[in-house]
């Protein structure tokens, strides 16, 4: 029964997930193998810091993350930066005080800025508000294994374009094989060898866009390997915890049930 | 207490006297933990522990999270955001949170279907089984009302379509909207109320809690035969039955802990697995989401509004005798509180002298498609209107209504009912013949 409802569940979820992809064809989503899939997965810090960079670089022009402190970044199980590097990243951006009613350098304990372009969306959450496979895929259980998809989604959006546009109202559209309907009315952001690496890392549009999918998955959810980690040893100690109860349980029916006590 | 006898708590010192003649605190808690229960539950009653754990967990975590919950539309999708990163342990415990809400859903109907499988609702236990409907619902209203604090978009919107269905009962709908809305639609004002009665309405169910457990604990266990415990003296109910502890306290903890093992893995491992991605987008009244879909726990009764269309004739016969007053929204909103109305008012419902679906070979089949039929609802409720998931819907939820209907009224005369064994203790020892083999009749009897 129990197993049966996961199905029906999971085949509820999966189908939900089609609200991310709007009415019309959804986008087709690769699946990249990400080092934070599965119980066991993990950030990658240099994946995260060059992600990071990317953000930085290309993306923040117009989205922003203003659900995300700045001073995460030195944060254990994210990019785990060093702190004098954070406060000299901080000062990169102006914000708004509301105590001075003036802007100010940014310190570690502002949130990065809001997205400056109005149709930008904020991306803080976006690798959480965006499913490449939420569903019942596999033994319904896919997501144990792969996670909710959105890295996946994000990464193969920044590599999905055609190359083919069209005008539509005014507004320059772009064929994307991963965004629902097929056209987006943001330009091709990312191209091959945008980004230089200090540690000289590869830099085509796949690894980039991988990177920068990574560093999104870590503003959405900053504290998933502290949460893994208590996963597991919940896990772990209540296995323990059932077998005593189940022995405990086995023994003290023993009597009851006419067998013998070993 | 009138109900099974058994050994009553005797205080011995002077102090233990004083106290139980001023307050019988340690008698009640004696007679509570050490009530007898039949000996031969079997893993269907676990359900009941697993509900009250859950319940409490529900409670700590939830008001743990209102420390640092706003309630306010400006200020409601941050403070999560902010639970979620900055409070010490805040993913941790908004995960346990959310995701002990659908735990909370599978152990209540897990615990409804067992009793609707082994009769649990029927005399003298109808008092039980209402109180139980009604936590139910409560359950509802509560899950439902705790989903809309996030303010993401399926919070508000799923929030704008189900008050909406208040909008659809004749002549005071429009009036009764706005006033649980607090407004003409879902704005602050509602988040605020909502944030109120989510945190009241917990308390109300913990209330009714010991409600329920009070009566069934007057009439005594059901249990897998339906067969009464023998209450003619205290030697012969000591046959049928064992104490609560430790007996079945052991047994519950022990199903409680591989429960909890296999929660935790989700909470740790996919804690977004019952969720929507649409909700981490913060509410906006501007952009409706493609689908609008309830949580997974909704589905079924959310496929019951769904299914009484216009084209229907139910309905337009409805509609035709009342000069339209009854239209397809409302025959659909009466359609899924009926389908919980019915569910309680089964005791009534259900014709036949033997409580257990043990003994009753056609009810088996009936109810088997009754539970097939639930996940049915579950799987449709999920799926866009339009066909063939409208005439799935319709038939599944004509199903329900005819299962408590037409039936279990019926059943109860044509069916012939199985030979049902005279007492629990002879139920108990020919099981253990059975499992136990040669061992067991080795061993002599105790």
């Amino acid at each position: 029964m129990i197993k049966k409802l996961a199905l029906a569940t999971a085949t509820v979820l999966g189908l939900s997930s089609g609200a991310a992809f709007a009415a019309g064809a959804a986008g087709h989503v690769e699946d990249f193998d990400f080092s934070f899939e599965g119980p066991f997965g993990t950030y990658d810090q240099n994946q995260l810091q060059r992600g990071l960079q990317i953000y930085t670089e290309v993306c923040a022009a117009c989205h922003g993350l203003k659900f995300v402190p700045i001073r995460t970044l030195s944060d254990e199980g994210g990019p785990d930066m060093p702190e004098d590097q954070v406060r000299a990243y901080a000062e990169n951006f102006e914000v708004f005080d509301a105590e001075l009613d003036d802007f100010r350098t940014a310190t570690p304990a502002d949130h990065f800025p809001e997205s400056g372009l109005e149709n930008a969306p904020d991306l803080s959450l976006m690798a959480k508000a965006r499913a490449g496979f939420h569903g019942p895929y596999g033994l319904g259980i896919n997501q144990f294994f792969k996670g909710i998809g959105g890295p996946e989604y994000i990464a193969s959006l920044l590599t999905g374009y055609t190359g083919k546009e069209k005008e539509e109202a005014g507004v320059t559209l772009y064929e994307n094989t991963a965004f629902p309907g097929g056209y987006i009315s943001m330009a091709p952001p990312l191209y091959d060898e945008q980004v230089e690496f200090a540690d000289g890392h590869a830099n085509d549009i796949h690894h980039m866009a991988e990177d920068v999918s990574a560093f999104l998955m870590w503003t959405a959810e900053p504290k998933m390997m502290a949460r893994k980690q208590a996963g597991f040893v919940g896990v772990l100690f209540l296995t323990i915890l059932s077998v005593l109860l189940y022995l405990t349980n086995k023994r003290l029916w023993a009597p009851i049930k006419g067998k013998k006590t070993s | 207490m009138a109900g099974i006898p058994h050994d009553h708590y005797e205080p011995k010192a002077a102090w233990e006297k004083g106290l139980a003649r001023r307050l019988p605190i340690v008698g009640l808690m004696y007679d509570t933990l050490m009530i007898p229960t039949p000996k031969n539950l079997n893993w269907m009653w676990i359900w009941g522990i697993v509900l009250t754990f859950v319940l409490v967990l529900q409670i700590v975590t939830g008001i743990v999270l209102v420390m640092h919950y706003t309630p306010h539309v400006d200020h409601a999708f941050a403070s999560v955001e902010h639970i979620m990163r900055n409070v010490n342990g805040g993913y941790m415990l908004r995960y346990l949170h959310s995701n002990g809400a659908s735990l909370f859903f599978v152990a209540v109907y897990a615990h409804i279907f067992r009793g609707l499988y082994y009769g649990s609702y029927k005399a003298p236990r109808e008092i039980t089984w209402i109180i139980g409907m009604l936590i139910y619902l409560l359950m509802m209203g509560t899950a439902f009302m705790g989903y809309v604090l996030p303010w993401g978009q399926m919070s508000f919107w799923g929030a704008t379509v189900i008050t909406g269905l208040f909008g659809a009962i004749p002549f005071i709908g429009e009036a009764l909207q706005t006033w649980l809305l607090g407004g003409p639609a879902v704005d602050n004002a509602t988040l605020n109320r909502f944030f109120s009665l989510h945190y009241l309405l917990p308390f109300v169910i913990l209330g009714l809690v010991v409600v329920h457990i009070w009566a069934f604990h007057t009439t005594g266990n059901n249990n897998p035969t339906g067969v009464e415990v023998r209450r003619t003296s205290k030697e012969e109910a000591e046959k049928d039955t064992l104490p609560f502890w430790p007996y079945f306290v052991i047994k519950d903890l022990f199903a409680l802990a591989v429960i909890m093992a296999v929660f935790f893995a989700i909470v740790g491992f996919m804690p977004n697995y019952l969720g929507h991605p649409d909700n981490y987008i913060e509410a906006n009244a501007l952009a409706t989401p493609a689908h609008i879909v309830p949580e997974w726990y909704f589905l079924p009764f959310y496929a019951i509004l769904r299914a009484f269309t216009d084209e229907v004739w139910v309905v337009q016969f409805a509609s035709f005798i009342t000069g339209g007053i009854i239209d397809a929204k409302f025959f659909g909103v009466m359609a899924m509180f009926g389908a919980i109305a019915v569910m309680a008012l089964a005791p009534w419902l259900d014709t036949s002298s033997v409580r257990s679906g043990r003994y009753r070979p056609m009810f088996k089949w009936w109810f088997a498609l009754l539970v097939v039929d639930f996940f049915v609802l579950m799987w449709v409720g999920a799926m866009p209107a339009e066909e063939p998931f409208n005439t799935i819907s319709l038939i599944a939820s004509a199903y329900w209504f005819a299962y408590f209907l037409v039936i279990l009224p019926l059943l109860g005369v044509i069916e012939k009912p199985l030979v049902q064994p005279e007492t629990i203790e002879a139920d108990f020892a020919a099981k253990k013949a059975k499992s136990g083999g040669g061992e067991a009749a080795a061993t002599p009897a105790e």
